[in-house]
């Protein structure tokens, strides 16, 4: 069971990761602000965050309504996968900065 | 240092809430003191080493590698906790019996104490990494004091040690006849939680896209960013919007733990273990 979970999964990778990459957006991170904060994605598609944390500590990009918690080094990139969204504004912020840190993905 | 309070305490929760049932479990067991010490001393080093090579674990698995890595300890304590439940089931007996028994131990309870330190060390593993790697943050950017951070930092530990002593302290007014019951049933949702938690984290690192779905929402009465919620989360794996995956894997759980608890406590298999 465990082999065949394993095998799916390799299988899987890579087709997943190519149909993310085609939606990918840019964003930077830098003195604990995010640009754009204000990110815009097709509704009911997923689509790709790359975070580029341009400071040097690291941050988490942490939002409850898009379910993602995911921790980017400093001077580093993360990959966010945002799951298909229903219309509407979904803010996430970067934890460890919240104060500055702050957007909004808005699905239309 | 109100920053540095506010997130420890809240990253601490989940391992203080742990750690006091885990206690409870453990009631009278020799030797469960050292067990839940090394469990969270392992925790405290892997968290320090996680948080250390942070970049080169998200770099793995094409950018996955948080999300895999954590879905694996996650499902590695699950699998303990089922463990733990399932001997639980079929010694459950004789356990609240030795400790009924004024003045003894509850010998029958050693066997599964490596399977609770290992959830002890993960569950302080998943948030010692980002507490490292917050106060680090703080201390490179020097916007608050070292002094400021170490004592928002204790205070937020602090609290997360009240957080444990209060699930512990509360779970042993429940009888000794029943407390191993009731701390079966914690332990079972907790299991559940963190498979449900596990299966939210392949999705994001791009696995198991299948029903991702959200099948209710209710946000507008508890959100996972209260205190409320954090604390639900943990204990029964709430969340204000699961989808179909997430509560598959949550049900899932619940089936797979108490089915295997009948099973051992079947009459052949009473028979042969009285």
């Amino acid at each position: 069971m465990r082999r065949l979970v394993l095998a799916l999964a390799l299988v899987a990778l890579p087709a997943a990761s190519a149909a993310w990459a085609a939606d990918a957006i840019e964003v930077h991170l830098k003195n604990h602000r995010f640009t754009p904060s204000v990110i815009k994605v097709k509704a009911n598609k997923p689509s790709m965050i790359i975070l580029h944390n341009d400071d040097s500590t690291a941050d988490e990009f942490d939002s409850p309504s898009l379910k993602i918690e995911k921790v980017v080094p400093g001077r580093s990139k993360g990959n966010i996968r945002v799951r298909a969204l229903a219309p509407g504004k979904y803010p996430f912020m970067g934890e460890f900065n919240a104060s500055t840190a702050q957007g909004v993905v808005i699905a239309e | 240092m109100i920053s540095a309070l506010i997130i420890v305490f809240r990253e601490v929760i989940e391992a203080g809430l742990i750690v006091g049932i885990v206690l409870a479990a453990t009631t009278g067991v020799p030797g469960r003191e050292r067990a839940v010490s090394m469990g969270v001393l392992a925790g405290v080093l892997g968290a320090a080493l996680v948080a250390a090579f942070a970049g080169e674990l998200a770099n793995l698995f094409q950018g996955s590698g948080q999300e895999f890595f954590n879905a694996g300890i996650l499902l590695l304590a699950v699998a303990m906790l089922t463990w733990h439940n399932v001997w639980m089931a079929s010694h459950g007996r004789q356990m609240a019996r030795e400790l009924k028994a004024a003045g003894h131990q509850v010998r029958t309870g050693e066997r599964t104490l490596t399977a609770l330190s290992i959830v002890v060390g993960v569950a302080v593993l998943r948030e010692g990494a980002e507490v490292v790697l917050f106060l680090y943050g703080i201390a490179a950017q020097g916007g608050t004091s070292a002094a400021g951070m170490v004592a928002g930092g204790g205070l937020g530990l602090l609290g997360g040690a009240v957080i444990s002593a209060l699930m512990y302290f509360g779970l042993l007014t429940v009888p000794a006849g029943k407390l191993f019951q009731v701390t079966s049933w914690l332990i079972t949702l907790l299991a559940a939680g963190m498979a449900a938690q596990a299966v939210l984290l392949l999705q994001n690192g791009g696995l198991l896209e299948i029903f991702t779905g959200t099948v209710w929402d209710t946000s507008w009465l508890i959100r996972d960013d209260s205190l409320a919620g954090k604390l639900l989360h943990t204990l029964i794996g709430y969340s204000e919007a699961p989808n179909g995956a997430q509560l598959i894997a949550y049900g899932a759980t619940i089936v797979m733990i108490l089915t295997l608890m009948r099973l051992v406590n079947a009459p052949a298999a009473r028979v042969k273990h009285a």
